[in-house]
This record gives structure tokens, sequence and C-alpha cells, in this order.
């Protein structure tokens, strides 16, 4: 208890006198002119003494004061003596330092960069991070002593970085090589913009800073182009995802019935709406577990959705068995008598779907390639659903009757498969798939009445793409269809790129006309 | 036994249909011009504006069901893409009526308003000549042809059928709606096409035009009728009806279903694409949602409800839908969705040949019983 | 661009000139029986995802020959009819039409105007269409769309439709829907379609399935005034039919051609005993 005492005492003493500041660079801070004013914060930060920024703190927070010709800081009723830090009477009639916005700022970057020489790793990273975008060439030195100090490996590229920058408008030649090769190996643009200059003749004097610059700006340009190229890749994933979620229904109900079922979209739309009722069930009454009730709409969805899809095979499509294009007609009828009913039962306007706070954010891959987690959630849930599917065609008796009515419905009922059954059941699961895409949809985009739209062209185009009953066609078109499409609007906008899809399938067609993994042989008429 | 040409058409359509045609076109070109000009508004035998109108675009939409039931009802292909010729010829005619405008526009600038909203100084090179009647009345037949004969060479000749084709032309609708929908691609973007004042020169609103425009369409679908009459009854006709049952025995016997299905599909495009030009003067606008597949899936629904493969059905299909959404969705505007869905469903459950059909089997029992 | 035109879209330019429609004009490939054979099969081989259809299959028919093919299920003797007709491609051998006509580079309408005509295992008429349409849609002559628009039927060409008609002895139901008549009927009404043609030769799946024998035995009276002037193609299981065709015989087994002979000599063959009793 003593020896703490003592201690303190010991540092109390031992600081000011350890860290006094220069004082004339502190009596400067109160000189009438910005510039000087400007100088001497540069300078005493060149002098990178931790102790000036209580200076600095003092001065930002407008309690730094003139009183007879000393420099001091006054904080409620006490005072300080500004370059040692020793507490003083306050003074009788202190004058206020004036700060305008230019000093703010050169403040606030000295602050930062005075943060650079804390004890803390925590506030040097946060500090180093900062500076990242605004390294003047005054803190080269400054730089180049912390980064002489710094231990911390992460810390250590940031202030490389840093200081590279800061180098960028030395006078020396030399020293601006260095820092371009030191940013060459950056993927960020802002570093682009700032090496942008120095590929500029009229700018740039020296040809081996110009050229090396010039490499440098195509370096970082490439990798730039490489991020967000897999960027792309990653949302033309997630969007295959959504997709495939989509087809697989619709895959098994064409596969299995040979029907289109042109009320699948809103088969989507009723996985959504249940979605949105789960979440207001939460908030009504489990407030506190609101975040949870994503995955209690997962049940929701998929029978809610199954259980249309039963009702519309047993009251219309039931009776439409071997006429396709009748059928069509008549799920058109039923998607528009599910539209109006989304409507009076939801409004006809969009509601609004919350994600959950476990799906915000996202993993930080490269400076600028941020993988959201509602997305890389909704690829993993497709992939669930996709071995759920999977197991239960390959590896159940109900799928064995399913693959059997697929390829041959006469036989199927010969042997005893009770075929109007399994047609009911293959629906039904066709409808929960497509319920849970929608469920998935609703944390992505908008849930309203008519949202299973759009989504029903792309997903039928799948099914043309993969052919039909394929679970393996339907998966390569639904992730390839999607990364394609994301990769072209990346170049081309949005419509353009679903029009060159479009024609794209239009051409594969042409050579294939069965799809991906279509049957050969005598069963493919 | 060669007969001319003359004698052919003439004997395309039985006496009955002739009179009962004649009747159509007197009524149509007499009686109404009559009754809304010179009957005193407040009699019961004036005919509004509102009704020459609604009757106008009525019959477009039944030239529309015509050139549907030619390619679904007579070669069982189901298009979902008929919507879009029908844009495009409205598209097309369009333009003319926006050069029409000429100066009028709010901007009182020689280029369309959206146009000069967008800030571009010229015209693009495709609206060349559009304010030439007879341009654009070419452009209205070639333009939607060529859209459809290309598309049409490569679904064929791949071998497209069935449901594929249907959803194929869906895609196709889509994609062409996405790219109206664009301010770039100079069509006006979302708002599409309004505003319009005048066709060659007289009012588009005064009741003369009106009157011209409602008789042109009213002959269009005569003309429509007995021209896809005398088709459907050549032996063109009957390899039609071979290639919907039986298309391989088609090819087995020396056909070439290609050529078949590309004319007539190309032929009823232009016919939709005819239509989509009258209609637009008529109605007063054209935008992207013309393209939207619920439209071109309600023409699907017009024929089938009239009775596929019958020609005069698909004309009283589209006159009864839309007669009767124009009631509900003034009296009942949030029943429309329902009772169109519940009609598409009946229709395909209990009513495969329509009203035709209907019709047709009640007097087959009366006769039965009698 | 010639190679472009090929690959990328599909267009073979050479096809689309006028010379090459095949039995529009029949300028260049005329059908040449100079060696008296009117089909070569040689080492054919098709295959669908490992399955092989057919395997080197070797087969000659003479002008005018009635010949029948026999082989149990799955032998081939479809996939060879399609191969024939253009239905599906080989994916080695090749198949001539008389000396000078390539059968794998054509497709199904050409081979029919070239001068084969085939009979599916399942009777496939035009149901909705009469019974004389049926037979004046198969009639041979110019069967190009432009042409349908304005065809209009001769005195002569309803002579010949009538002959037919007492022929396939359908001549009280000219002008019955298709679709309503018997099974054999129907089988009777497509081999009416296929003499409508006026084919060269005549590929007959299982005519006689469905027929009773009465029907059976007036068919192969039909089918042997046939040879001579046409030549026949019969698959057929029914050994008291291809008895009374009294042919040559072709053994298929396995996509391939076992024995070939008379029916005596075929049916005391070891080998295909064998293969239709089994080991």
């Amino acid at each position: 208890m003593i020896k703490s005492l003592l201690v303190m005492l010991l540092c109390v003493f031992c600081l000011p006198a350890r860290a006094a500041l220069d004082a004339s660079l502190v009596r400067q801070l109160a000189d009438e002119d910005s510039s000087r004013k400007v100088a001497a914060i540069s300078a005493l930060t060149q002098a990178a003494d931790p102790d000036a920024l209580r200076v600095f703190k003092a001065m930002d927070e407008d309690s730094l004061f003139l009183a007879g010709g000393k420099v001091v800081v006054i904080d409620g009723d006490q005072a300080f003596d500004a370059v040692t830090g020793v507490p003083l009477k306050a003074p009788d009639s202190p004058e206020p330092i004036s700060v305008n916005n230019r000093i703010r700022g050169e403040l606030a970057n000295a602050m930062a960069a005075l943060k650079l020489f804390d004890s803390d790793a925590g506030v040097r990273l946060a500090s180093a991070q900062k500076l990242q975008s605004k390294a003047g060439p005054e803190l080269a030195p400054l730089l180049a002593r912390a980064l002489e100090k710094e231990s911390d490996a992460r810390i250590k590229d940031l202030l490389t970085l840093a200081h590279a920058q800061a180098n960028l408008a030395n006078g020396d030649p030399g020293a601006r090589l260095a820092a371009v090769k030191a940013l060459a190996g950056s993927s960020s643009p802002s570093v682009k913009s700032l090496l942008l200059p120095l590929t500029d003749k009229s700018l740039e004097s020296n040809t081996r800073v110009r050229y090396a610059a010039i490499t440098a700006v195509k370096d970082i340009d490439g990798r730039m182009a490489l991020t967000e190229n897999l960027g792309r890749v990653f949302s033309g994933l997630s969007l295959g995802s959504i997709l495939l979620l989509g087809a697989l229904g619709l895959a098994i109900t064409y596969g299995v019935m040979g029907i289109i079922n042109m009320a699948h979209g809103e088969l989507l739309m009723v996985g959504a709406y249940s979605a949105y009722a789960m979440q207001s069930l939460f908030r009504a009454y489990f407030p506190d577990a609101i975040d949870w009730y994503l995955p209690a709409a997962v049940p929701l969805a998929f029978f809610a959705a199954a259980l249309v899809g039963v009702v519309m095979e047993r009251t219309v499509i039931r009776w439409l068995y071997g006429r396709t294009l009748e059928t069509l007609l008549a799920t058109w009828g039923l998607s528009l008598i599910l539209i109006q009913s989304a409507r009076a039962l939801f409004g006809a306007q969009n509601v609004e779907v919350a994600n959950p706070a476990w799906m915000s954010g996202g993993i930080e891959l490269m400076p600028n390639l941020t993988l959201p987690w509602n997305r890389i959630i909704i690829v993993g849930f497709a992939l669930f659903v996709l071995s759920l599917v999977w197991v239960l065609m390959n590896r159940t008796r109900l799928g064995m009757f399913v693959r059997a009515v697929t390829q041959n419905r006469a036989m199927a009922g010969c042997v005893g498969v009770p075929t109007a059954r399994i047609d009911t059941l293959a629906f039904a699961l066709g409808a929960g798939i497509a319920g849970l895409g929608g469920l998935a949809l609703s944390q992505i985009s908008n849930v309203g009445p008519d949202m299973g739209q759009g989504y029903i062209v792309d997903a039928f185009m799948v099914v043309v793409l993969g052919g039909v009953g394929q679970l393996a066609g339907a998966v390569w078109a639904a992730l390839g269809l999607g990364v394609f499409a994301k990769l072209l609007e990346g170049w081309a906008g949005a419509v353009i790129a679903k029009i060159v899809v479009l024609v794209v399938i239009i051409v594969f067609i042409q050579k294939r006309p069965q799809g991906l993994f279509a049957l050969k042989g005598r069963f493919a008429e | 036994m060669r007969q001319s040409m003359t004698i052919r058409i003439l004997s395309a359509l039985d006496r009955k249909s002739w009179l009962a045609l004649a009747t159509f076109l007197a009524l149509t070109l007499v009686a109404v011009p009559v009754l809304h000009l010179a009957v005193a508004p407040d009699s019961v035998f004036h005919v509004s504006a509102y009704a020459i109108t609604l009757f106008g675009k009525i019959m477009c939409y039944a030239i529309v069901a015509v050139a549907m039931d030619l390619i679904w009802g007579y070669c069982g292909i189901l298009s979902l893409g008929h919507g879009l010729f029908f844009a495009l010829g409205g598209y097309a005619f369009g333009m003319y009526l926006m050069r029409q405008i000429g100066r009028d526009g709010s901007y009182q600038s020689d280029l369309p308003d959206f146009m000069v909203f967008l800030d571009w100084k010229q015209l693009p090179w495709y609206w060349s000549g559009s304010d030439s009647l007879w341009w654009v009345a070419l452009l209205v037949i070639v333009f939607p042809a060529l859209v459809a004969f290309v598309f049409g060479y490569f679904a064929f000749r791949s071998r497209i059928k069935g449901v594929y084709f249907s959803i194929i032309t869906q895609a196709l609708t889509y994609a062409a709606m996405l790219l109206f929908f664009r301010n770039e691609t100079g069509f006006g973007g979302n708002n599409g096409f309004t505003d319009f004042k005048r066709i060659l020169g007289y009012s588009i609103t005064s009741p003369n035009t009106r009157l011209v425009l409602f008789g042109l369409s009213a002959l269009m679908l005569a003309l429509t009728l007995i021209f896809a009459r005398w088709l459907v009854a050549s032996k063109f006709g009957r390899v039609l009806t071979a290639i919907r049952d039986a298309e391989s025995r088609v090819m087995f016997i020396g056909y070439n279903p290609l050529w078949y299905k590309l004319f007539i599909w190309t032929l009823s495009a232009v016919l939709c694409a005819i239509a989509g030009a009258l209609y637009v003067p008529q109605v007063g606008i054209i935008n992207p949602s013309e393209m939207s597949t619920a439209n071109s899936i309600e023409i699907a629904i017009w024929v089938a409800v009239g009775g596929r493969g019958t020609l005069i059905g698909p004309i009283i299909g589209a006159f009864a839908v839309n007669l009767a959404k124009s009631w509900f969705t003034v009296s009942f505007p949030e029943y429309w969705l329902f009772f169109l869905g519940l009609l598409f469903i009946v229709v395909t459950l209990m009513l495969p040949h329509g009203l035709v059909g209907l019709w047709k089997t009640l007097r087959q029992s009366r006769g039965a019983r009698a | 661009m010639r190679e472009f035109l090929r690959k990328v879209i599909g267009i073979d330019p050479e096809k689309c000139s006028p010379e090459y429609r095949v039995g529009y004009s029949g300028k260049r490939r005329t059908l040449d029986l100079s060696h008296n054979v009117i089909l070569y099969l040689e080492d054919i081989t098709v295959s669908f995802d490992g399955f092989t259809a057919l395997n080197k299959l070797n087969l000659a028919i003479d002008a005018g020959e009635l010949r029948c093919i026999i082989g149990p299920n799955g032998a081939g003797k479809t996939t060879m009819m399609d191969v024939i007709t253009g239905k599906t491609r080989p994916d080695s051998g090749t198949a001539f039409f008389g000396q000078s006509i390539d059968l794998t580079h054509l497709s199904e309408p050409e081979i029919a105007h070239a001068g084969i005509g085939r009979k599916f295992q399942k009777p496939t008429i035009f149901e909705q269409h009469s019974v004389f349409e049926n037979l004046e849609l198969a009639m041979k002559t110019d069967k190009g769309a432009y042409t349908s628009l304005f065809a209009e039927l001769g005195d002569d060409e309803r002579d010949r439709i009538a002959d037919t008609l007492r022929q396939i002895r359908l001549d009280t139901q000219a002008e019955r829907p298709a679709g309503l008549l018997s099974h054999g009927q129907k089988q009777w009404l497509e081999i009416g379609m296929l003499l409508m043609q006026e084919p060269k030769l005549l590929l007959l799946d299982e005519p006689v399935a469905g027929m009773t024998d009465d029907e059976t035995m007036r068919t192969a009276e039909l089918f042997v005034s046939l040879a001579g002037k046409h030549s026949l193609v019969v698959v057929e299981h029914d050994m008291a039919f291809i008895k009374e065709l009294g042919g040559k015989v072709s053994v298929l087994h396995e996509g391939s051609v076992l024995a070939e002979g008379d029916l005596d000599s075929v049916q005391n063959d070891q080998r295909v005993v064998e293969v239709y009793l089994g080991r």
C-alpha cells in the first residue's frame, strides 16, 4: 500500500520533469497567425512526445489560454502550465487561444499521430488505421520513428503503408521511389488515387518514379479487379443459391409430373410472408428472442407453402395431367388468386422483414471485399436444403418412388407405386422447398404480393438449362447462371446482363435441346 | 377444277358467316358513327366516346386473339410472347405519334419530351423517318416480323416445343420489357409514349378521328378473320393441324415443319403488331408494362374462353373477358384478379373447348332430345 | 465465314442453295440404282450413354427386295430405322440410299422426299383429320409451305386417293375422322399414307401388331404385291406373317446382324436359337 503510494507520488513528480515540452513551440501555439500555429503543432508532433497530446487535447477543447505571456490549460477552476503540466494558481484574465477549422483538422491529425506512441497496442492500431488515408508529408519522420519502435506486425504493416504515403511528396526522388515501391503491394482504391498524380508528367518530373508509379497503379488495378471479381463471383453464388432454391422445387414438380407450375413464384411469396408472420409473432410475444424468429420460421415456411401446394395439386393440377399447356394456364390462374389473397391479407405494400442481428455485418476478406453474413448464410442454407433433397430423393423409399414415377409413370403404377399419392407428396415437397427459398429471399429483398413474379422467369431458365428432373443439372445451372449474370452485370449493367443471359440460353438450347444433363436414348423423345 | 383466288376466298366463309360479317361491318362503319355524331348525347341511342374507345380497344384485342388462335389453336404452339409483338407494333406507331406532337410538348422542342429530359441533342438513328406515316406503317409490320422470324427460326430449328417454347417466349418478352424500361433505349423508359396530339395533322381526340380509328379496327378485324378462315381451310391449314397432332409423322411424310411453323408464327406476330398500332392512338398511351408476362398470358385466356381452333371463339372470348374486366375494375376492383384467376382454372378444367364448344354441346344435346 | 455459319449458328450454307433441296428438284441427288442395291448400311454404330444400340451394323437391301428383320427386344431394330430415316445420327459408319444419297447428312423431310417411307411401331396418323385428308397430306407432291397455301386437288389426284382408299379397304370410311378407326384400320391407314408417298423403300415397324388373323393375311398379300416395284424392310415378331411374306430374313442381335437367309435356315441356325431361347 505504502509502496504503491510512493510510486504514485514519484510519478506525479517525475512526469512533468521528464516530459517538459519545448516552451517556445508551446508559446507559438498562441500566435495570432494560423500558419505559425500550424507550424508549431507540426513541430510539436515531430518531437513525438506523448505529453504534447495533453496540450493538443486542451487546445481542441478550447481550454488553452494565454495568461501573462504563459500558455496555460484551464480545466474548470484548475489551471496547469501547458509546458510542464504543473498545477498553477488560476490566472486573473486568461485570453482564449482561437482555434479555427483548419487548426482543428491539424490537431486531429496530430493527436492521431501521437497516439502511435501510446503504450496500448489497441490505441496504436486505431491510430495507424486512421492515418492510412491522410498521411501527409510532414508526418513522414514521425511515422519513421513509430515504425522503428513498433513491434506488433499488424500495426507495422499499416505504418509502412502510411509512411510510404507520407513520403510520396518527399522532395527526394529516392524517397519517393521507395515509397511508390512500398505502396505497389496495396490493393486499396485510396492508395491508387494517391499514386495517380505521380503518373502524370507535369506533376512528377522524375522518370524513374513516374514509371514505378505507373507500374504500381497497374498492379493495384489488377488486384482491385481481382477482388471485385471475387466479390461478384460471391454475389453470383448467393444469387445462384436463391435461384437454386426456387428451381429445385420446380425441377421436382416438372420432372415428376411434367407440368409447369406458373404459381411457383407465389409459393416463394408464401414462404417470405411466413417469415414476416413469424417476425410479427415474435415482436408481439417474445420481443427478447426476436433474433430467433428466423429459425422458427423455417418449418412454418416449408409447411405453409407445402400446404398451399397440396391444395393446388388436389383441386386443380390433378385433373390436368398430360395437358401441360393447359396446366400452365390453370396454374397462372392460381398464381393470380394467391397474389390477390396476399394483398387482401397483408396489404398491397411491401412489408418489412428485418435481418436478425446475427445475420448483419460480414467477414472482411480483403480491404475492399466484404462478404455479408446474410448472403453467406443463404449459400449455406441452400447447400443444406440441397443435401436434404438429395438424401430424400436417393436414400428414402419416397425418393425411389418419385424417381420411378419420373422415369416411367405407367410402369411405376403397374408395380404398385401409388402414383397419385406420390404426385401429391412430390408436389408438396417441391412447394415446401419453394417456401424455404422464399424465406431466404425475404432476407435480401423486398417482400410483397408480387415478389414471386420476378423470380419465376429465372427459375424456369434454370430448369430449361439444367434439363428436366435432374438435380445435378439444376445445381450447376443455378450456380452457373447466378455467377455468369453477376459477372456480366459488372461490366454491362443489370438489364443488358439479363438479356445476354437469355440469348446465351437460347443459343445453348440450339446445341443441347434437352439441357445440360439430358436423358439420352430411346426415352428421350 | 382449279378455282380462282376470289372464289376461294369467298368460299372461306359460308353464307351465314358472310351475312354476320356484313352486319358487323354495317354496325361498326355506319350505325356507330351515326349514333355517335347525329344522336343527341342525352338520348338512349347515343354511343358515347367512352364506349367507342372501349370497343375499339377490344377489337384490337380480338385481332390479337385471332392471331393467337392461329398459332396456338391450329398449330399447338402456346406463345407467351404475343404481348411483345403487340407492344412492338404499338411502339413503332407511337414513334410517329410522338413526332406529330411537334413543338407542342412541355419543353417546346422538336425532340420528344423525354429526350429533352435526358438531355439528348438529336434523335437516335432508329428514329429517323419516324415522321412519315408510311415509313412507320412499314416499320409496324417489318420490325416485329423480323424479330419473330429470327427468334422463331432458331427456336423451331432446334425443335423447341411445348412448354419449353412457351417459357422461352416468356423470357424473351420479359427481357424486352426490361430493355424498354431503360431510358437509354430511347423509347421513353418507364413512361413510354403518351400525350399524343395529332395523327396526320388531325386532332387525335376529335370525334371524327376516333370514329376513323374505330372503323379501321373493325375493318382490320374483319379482314383478319376472313384471311385466317381462308388460311386454315387451305392445305396449309391442314398441315398445321397435322403438326399439332403428330409432328413426327408430318416430318416422315416429307413436310419440313420448320417453314410451316415459322410462317404462321411470323404471320401471327405481324397481326399482333398491326393490332398494337391501331390500339395505341385509341388508348393514347404505350409503355413497357404492355410486355409484362401477365398481358401475354391473358391473350391465351381470351382464346381459351372463346374456344381454341375456332377463330370466331377467340373473338367472342376477347370481348367477353375484356368487357368483364372493364366492369369489374370499375365496380369491384379488388375482386378482378380473383375472377380472372378462377376463369383460368374453370376454363381449363371444365370448358376445354370454350364457349363455342359449350354452345355446340348444348345444341347437340337439344338436337338429340328433340 | 462458311465455317462460322456451320459451327456457330448451325446453318450449312450449302443446304441453302436451291438445288440442294432434295425431292423438290432432285437434280443433284437422284436415286442411283446402278448396282441394284437400294440401301447400304456400313459399320453403323450408335450408342446412348454407354449403351451400344447398334454395333458395327452391316446391311444391304436389294432394289425390289422384301426383307424381314427379326430379333429379340433391344436388338436395335427401331434404332436402325431411326438411323435410316434421319431421326438418330450414327456415331460412326455410313448409310447410303442407292449409290449416291448419303442419309446421314439429310433431315427427316429430306429423306422422305428422297423416297423412304416409314411406318411406326405405334400407328401415328392425324387423328383429327378425316381418312381422306390423311392420304391427301401424305400424297407425293411439292410439300413446301408456300405451295401448300395455294395447293388444290386435281381430278387425277382425287382418283389416286380413291384408289389407295380401295386398296386399304377404307373407301367407305373416307370422311370419318381417323381417330375413330379401329386399331387395325389405323395400321392400314398408315400403310396407305406410305403408299401415297410413292416411296422407293418402305420401312415397316411391326405393321400387323393388333390386327386380326384375316387382316394379317391380307396385309401379307399387299406387301408381297408391292415387292418388286418397291423395296420393303419389315420388322416383325409374328413368324406366321414372316413365313407368308417369304422373303430373306436378317436376325439382329445386340446391334449387329447375327444371321441372314431364308426363314427355315435362320430358324435352324444354332446361334439364333440360343439368342431367342437363352442358353
